[in-house]
């Protein structure tokens, strides 16, 4: 969606075209280009835990790690392995010294497989045996690998149009002179094919992207060949090293997460006044994620299957195809409703959002929600003008430092909603919150609980002291966490799930541990600084010699009840040795005990005692295994 | 169920000061009794109303007095005789006098239940409090307050007061006003609550109309750290009601059959997609994965041993500015934080928290597990809910946030990067001001309108009211949204006559236009919803216009339809003429056609050879063409054409013959996955 910056030859007129054309490639074609010539594996850099892994170790694990999480975050994209520079080769258009790594079931170039995974994981082993390395650029010879390589790639992207695929060649080498061992003119003319061969795939839309690999002492030198290999110039070259060190460590620490293609939900009319009315897109910006559908599958076969839904009537038993009435019993009676009825019901707004006035924002209270907001931005798609009457009434409640008051006659939840004027958040990195409104729900009259009052009595509250006050504010200033943002805890139960779902996917003997991030600070609570301030907080408040357990109602209660429920248990095993119970069961002579007396049975064995007589027989027999 | 059942006296005034409001009174009286015939069978209701011109209660014949208090309805289980007697309340000519009214109201109450059902009792008072109230015999009024309230405490009884105060009636004595509010305020002040509403709509939104028991979702210790925790119960405090469930009907049993439930059972069976007559028991299921293409199947078994399963515990991670949460990260409904009830300390504590995070403008991070064997954790913002009564103890809300997953990072242009034409100048600018200025519905000194906590559910209480007609009436019609009720959907008329300059001012410095170079939607004119304004119609003829015009172009190439014999000949040799994309396609629709006749003419599958032979030379052109789309969509089509008609045999002739939709493995372009390309057109209809 953003517009190109570069694009200045297009009029304004384009401009605004082009503003319309969701123009986000679905899916990323990827093509990890892996140099594999043997330098690759002699020079070596430290890697996380300060041992000396070999370049060619650093960038296959790497990738390793960038699979692992796509399959979870973007399992629609493709990706294909090519190494360069080796021995063996393997490829469409049988070029030398170029291998495309691949598993069987799956295409060169196709979405990541467990058992590519699998296999990929094992490449240091396998390399020397099946692959192989040598120089593919050797002096007296034609033979140039990187050209063969770069176009061995261009062959594997080849599939899907650039309008809904982003392809990209990913490349990874440590060579930053890889024509070095060649002189004069043979230099020249395969430094010209090679960097022609890159435009051209570039021309078809395919990017290229370097990852170089560089010893601490000996920096890699972009401008000796690569910089005209990606058209880098000025500026750009001194970026782009910056850039590729914080990409790689980018690789690695991906949080594996789900990843949404920005879509609209829904276009909305949004009706303002005197009959302007405006169109809006929204869109699901925060959505609680879950761990992905669920697909059952035959537990024997492990092939998927289907549920299909009967109805029966009931009291007949018979077969009833979708049924056309519902009912609600009210005074004893059955009041009939047909479906479209019901949705009669529901629609007591036209589908439309409707402004109804405006509101200071010290209104909306902090109770007043009821589920994730949704994201409204403007859209001059029909309507031309929209986006023109949204950004005035949007600076406008932002000055003002109003929200709007709108009904959304949405057909299934008719709403009362409030319009919250969000202003655009930059970082260097990026957007953090983009412009626009937030349409949250407004919860009903009935919706709202006064549980405030619930435990009142006629006694007055009892109110802190300033000291208390004081206290508290200074322990507030201690444990001030600067920078909170709302998105910075991953959540564990869904990392865990994914941890868990790669182990077993991929055979994994142990499951990975995942560090849960959402636990208090231990270290920072344990500070000096704070302890002091909590205490001075819990003697201020608590008094001197105060214990945490002995004042309180709530624990004697729960003790009671587990008193009570021990006393319970106790009595059932005293009075369970009295019965002969198989015995019982053998004859039919359960039904015969009263309900407390089966339920000596239930509690010595922790079995649910609830239900009718039936049921605690019937759950007895079950658990006796009759 | 019976042993939660609320008793419940309603005391209404129904003097000619009242008389204006009674109809919304009638209105939310009526759906407080019919929500009660669905949610609280049980639960009992008296009935009383004071002002009436006539006097009937056991008091006056007992001690004498109470002149004016009628009671409408002995306290009884709800019936529809209730709502009847609610639906038209009696107008009365005097000037009711609350306090005779609750006193009444009490009397009845006590002799009902004496000292039972503590707690469950309660008088909802709907008043307007503009009439004097009698002198007692002894004492001042005030002591005479203390002593009911003192009472209602003894019994265990609760009070919602709801006073109407429209703002036309201040030509009433300001003074017996004053002395009424003081009155209540001493009431409310004890064991009950009290809300002023100033309109109609309000006044529908203000009586609890369900009365549901809070549960906790937690209670225990709040840790600030192993060295400071604090006893807290956590209840919901928002949540929303739902439109009730209605049952499914079921006519089959016989008309005779008093009994019948008339109840839908469902039943759920599962099969194996690959063959599906293969049924598999429930307990043979197991949950699959999605990792990339595959599908990992994992037992319950299996994940109960690894799962994330943290401790149970509130648990303090920090506090933070109060900016740095906004606002639509809230995620869910909304919880309070209360000290535990009785624990004076705990009180403190959180009192003092509360106060200081308020005056320092800070909330405060935490991390919560409610129960035991809870799978995931919560992270949530607490926010300081400091009380405005005497005897309420301050709170916490407590909002759960979002995880980094929750949030998508979609980007938007920023709108200084949208071209000028879409940037408004300062004339607009100015004009949006004043709109957003004018159009208020909190005015400084006045009542916020349609605030949310006096503001009923429009859908609810429609749904709730054509129960009570088609009770009565089983033909009756679905009944229009009720006119208060308009005040929520729709904005206030008078609200718009008073800015009429404010609006015509915006509306003339904004212009509006359909976008001319829109193609066709098809897809906005079905999501217009039905009885929408006129302007929807407005694109669906410019639409059909459309339309018109691109087969006006297309005219020119013709095809001529295929023949008899060489059916496929033909055809392929029209294919291969690859005219236009236009020439393309209307042959593969002759081809379509074709298809269609044959298998409409046939007679015990005479032309189903022909069929296949057609519809495999389609299949390779679509393939061709990249037009994978056209195939899939007419197999679909034929297949349900088949259905329709009661031709089964064709599907089968052609599953046989291995006939089935172009895959994505065959051709990118299509949206069929390869498992779903064989099951598809041999799906049958159950």
């Amino acid at each position: 969606m953003d517009i190109d910056p570069d694009d200045v030859f297009g009029d304004e007129d384009d401009l605004e075209n082009e503003f319309y054309q969701e123009r986000d490639a679905t899916k990323e074609f990827l093509v990890y280009l892996v140099d594999a010539s043997p330098k690759m594996f002699s020079t070596s850099c430290p890697s996380e835990d300060q041992k000396y892994v070999s370049h060619f170790e650093a960038a296959t694990s790497s990738i390793s790690v960038s699979l692992k999480t796509q399959i979870i975050n973007r399992s629609y994209d493709e990706v294909a392995i090519c190494f360069f520079n080796t021995k063996e080769k393997k490829n469409l258009q049988d070029l030398t010294g170029v291998y495309v790594f691949n598993v069987p079931e799956r295409e060169d170039l196709d979405r990541p497989t467990a058992r590519l995974i699998k296999e990929f994981d094992r490449i240091q082993e396998l390399f020397s045996k099946q692959i192989g390395s040598k120089y593919g650029i050797l002096p007296g010879t034609r033979d140039n690998s990187l050209y063969n390589a770069l176009w061995a790639a261009q062959a594997l992207l080849r599939k899907g149009s650039t309008k809904t695929a982003d392809k990209r060649i990913l490349l990874f080498t440590n060579e930053d002179d890889p024509f070095g061992n060649i002189k004069g003119v043979t230099k020249l003319d395969l430094m010209r094919t090679t960097i022609q061969r890159a435009k051209d795939a570039q021309d078809l839309g395919i990017s290229i992207e370097l990852l170089p690999l560089s010893k601490p002492d000996d920096d890699f030198n972009v401008s000796t060949f690569y910089a005209d290999l990606l058209g880098l110039e000025g500026n750009n070259l001194a970026d782009f090293k910056a850039l590729a060190a914080e990409r790689f460590e980018d690789i690695k620490d991906q949080l594996r997460k789900r990843m949404f293609r920005k879509r609209k939900v829904r276009r909305i009319n949004f009706i303002i006044a005197g009959g302007k009315s405006i169109e809006l897109n929204t869109y699901a910006v925060v959505r609680p994620t879950n761990p992905g559908n669920i697909t059952w599958l035959d537990s024997v076969t492990n092939l998927p299957i289907k549920a299909e839904r009967s109805f029966f009537c009931s009291d007949t038993g018979a077969l009833l195809q979708d049924p056309p009435k519902y009912f609600q019993t009210y005074k004893s009676e059955n009041i009939m409703f047909t479906a479209d009825e019901v949705s009669e019901i529901k629609r007591v707004s036209t589908g439309h959002l409707r402004l109804l006035g405006f509101k200071p924002l010290s209104c909306l209270k902090d109770y007043h929600n009821l589920r994730p907001s949704t994201f409204v931005f403007p859209s001059d798609e029909e309507v031309v003008g929209s986006t023109c009457i949204f950004i005035a009434l949007h600076r406008s409640m932002l000055r003002l430092k109003r929200f709007a008051v709108a009904f959304y006659g949405n057909s299934t939840h008719p709403q009362l909603v409030a319009l919250i004027a969000q202003d655009e958040i930059m970082s260097p990195s990026g957007q953090i919150e983009p412009p626009g409104m937030h349409m949250i729900n407004l919860p009903y009259s009935d919706d709202i609980r006064p549980i405030e009052e619930f435990h009142t009595d006629t006694n007055l509250a009892p109110r802190p002291s300033e000291d208390q006050i004081q206290s508290a504010s200074s322990l507030l200033k201690r444990i001030d966490l600067k920078n909170f943002s709302v998105c910075q805890f991953a959540n564990p139960a869904l990392q865990k799930h994914y941890a868990v779902l790669q182990a077993l996917a991929l055979d994994e003997d142990e499951i990975p541990d995942v560090k849960d991030e959402t636990l208090p600070d231990e270290e920072g609570f344990a500070r000096p600084g704070v302890i002091k301030a909590l205490e001075e907080l819990r003697i201020c408040v608590y008094g001197e010699n105060y214990k945490q357990e002995d004042d309180t109602m709530g624990s004697q209660k729960t003790s009671e009840t587990s008193n009570k429920r021990k006393a319970i248990a106790d009595n059932a095993t005293k009075e369970y040795a009295n019965y002969d119970w198989p015995k019982l069961a053998d004859n039919g002579q359960l039904k015969e005990l009263t309900v407390s007396e089966l339920k000596y049975y239930l509690n010595v064995h922790n079995l649910p005692v609830a239900g009718k007589k039936e049921a605690l027989i019937s759950r007895i027999l079950t658990h006796m295994g009759k | 169920m019976a042993r939660n059942k609320e008793s419940l006296v309603l005391l209404i005034e129904v003097g000619p000061s009242m008389h204006g409001v009674l109809p919304e009174v009638e209105k939310v009286c009526c759906l407080l009794a019919e929500k009660k015939l669905i949610y609280g069978k049980y639960d009992e209701v008296g009935v009383v109303a004071f002002g009436t011109t006539d006097t009937k209660n056991d008091l006056t014949v007992e001690v004498g007095g109470y002149e004016n208090v009628t009671v409408l309805r002995d306290i009884k289980v709800v019936d529809g005789a209730l709502v009847d007697a609610l639906h038209q309340l009696p107008r009365g000519s005097a000037c009711g006098d609350f306090l005779d009214a609750i006193v009444v109201g009490m009397d009845m109450m006590i002799k009902k239940y004496k000292e039972t059902n503590k707690g469950k009792k309660r008088l909802c008072l709907i008043t307007n409090a503009v009439t004097p109230t009698r002198h007692p015999y002894e004492g001042t009024k005030e002591d005479q307050v203390k002593t009911v309230a003192a009472q209602m405490m003894a019994h265990g009884m609760k009070m919602d007061c709801v006073v109407v105060r429209a703002q036309k009636d201040w030509d009433v004595d300001k003074k017996i006003v004053e002395e009424n509010d003081f009155l209540l305020g001493l009431l409310s002040n004890k064991s009950s609550s009290k809300v002023y509403v100033g309109n109609a709509t309000a006044l529908l939104g203000a009586l609890r109309t369900r009365n549901i028991t809070p549960v906790t979702t937690y209670r225990g210790d709040f840790e600030l750290s192993s060295i400071m925790k604090i006893k807290v119960w956590v209840y919901k405090k928002t949540c929303e009601e739902k439109f009730p469930t209605l049952k499914k009907y079921s006519d089959k049993a016989p008309p005779t059959d008093k009994f019948a439930s008339h109840e839908i059972k469902v039943d759920y069976e599962y099969r194996s997609i690959e063959d599906p007559k293969r049924v598999v028991p429930p307990e043979q299921r197991i949950k699959g994965y999605r990792y990339g293409p595959q599908v990992v199947p994992i037992s319950s078994a299996e994940w109960e041993a690894v799962k994330f399963k943290p401790e149970k515990g509130l648990k303090l991670l920090g506090f933070t500015d109060a900016s740095n949460i906004m606002r639509h990260y809230y995620m869910k409904d909304v919880n309070l934080f209360i000290a535990e009830p009785g624990n004076t300390k705990a009180i403190l504590a959180i009192s003092s928290l509360a106060r200081a995070m308020k005056e320092m403008n800070k909330v405060a991070i935490v991390r919560c597990v409610w129960r035991q064997g809870q799978t995931n954790v919560v992270i949530g913002v607490l926010t300081p809910n400091v009380s405005a009564k005497d005897n309420v103890p301050d709170s916490f809300y407590f909002n759960v946030l979002p995880f980094a997953e929750d949030v998508r990072e979609f980007q938007f242009p920023s709108f200084s990067n949208l071209p000028s034409s879409m940037q408004p100048n300062e004339q607009q600018q100015e004009a949006a001001d004043k709109l957003v200025q004018m159009l208020d519905l909190a005015p400084a000194g006045g009542e916020e309108v349609l605030p949310s906590d006096l503001t009923p559910n429009p859908a609810l209480e429609r749904f709730y009211r054509s129960l009570e007609l088609r009770s009565k009436d089983p033909s009756a019609n679905i009944p229009q949204i009720d006119e208060t009720l308009k005040r929520i959907t729709e904005p206030d008329p008078e609200l718009l006559h008073q800015n009429t300059a404010v609006i015509e001012e915006f509306c003339r410095s904004f212009e509006l236009k359909e976008n001319p170079k829109l193609k066709k939607s098809s897809r906005r004119i079905r999501e217009k919803p039905t009885g929408s304004s006129e302007e929807g119609e407005g694109v669906a003829a410019a639409g059909q216009a459309m339309d018109a015009a691109e087969y006006t172009s297309e005219v020119e190439v013709e095809v001529k339809p295929l023949g008899d014999s060489n059916t496929v000949q033909e055809f392929e040799a029209m294919m291969s003429r690859r005219d236009s994309p236009n020439w393309v396609r209307k042959v593969l629709k002759s081809m379509k056609d074709k298809i269609y006749s044959l298998v409409e003419g046939s007679f015990e599958g005479d032309t189903y050879q022909k069929v296949l032979e057609c519809l495999v030379a389609l299949r390779k052109s679509c393939i061709c063409k990249l037009e994978p789309d056209q195939f899939n969509d007419f197999l679909c089509h034929l297949n349900e054409f088949c259905q329709k008609r009661h031709i089964d045999s064709l599907s089968d002739f052609l599953a046989s013959n291995n006939v089935m939709l172009i895959s994505k493995n065959k051709e990118p372009e299509s949206n069929v996955p390869e498992t779903e390309a064989r099951v598809l057109p041999l799906k049958e209809e159950p």
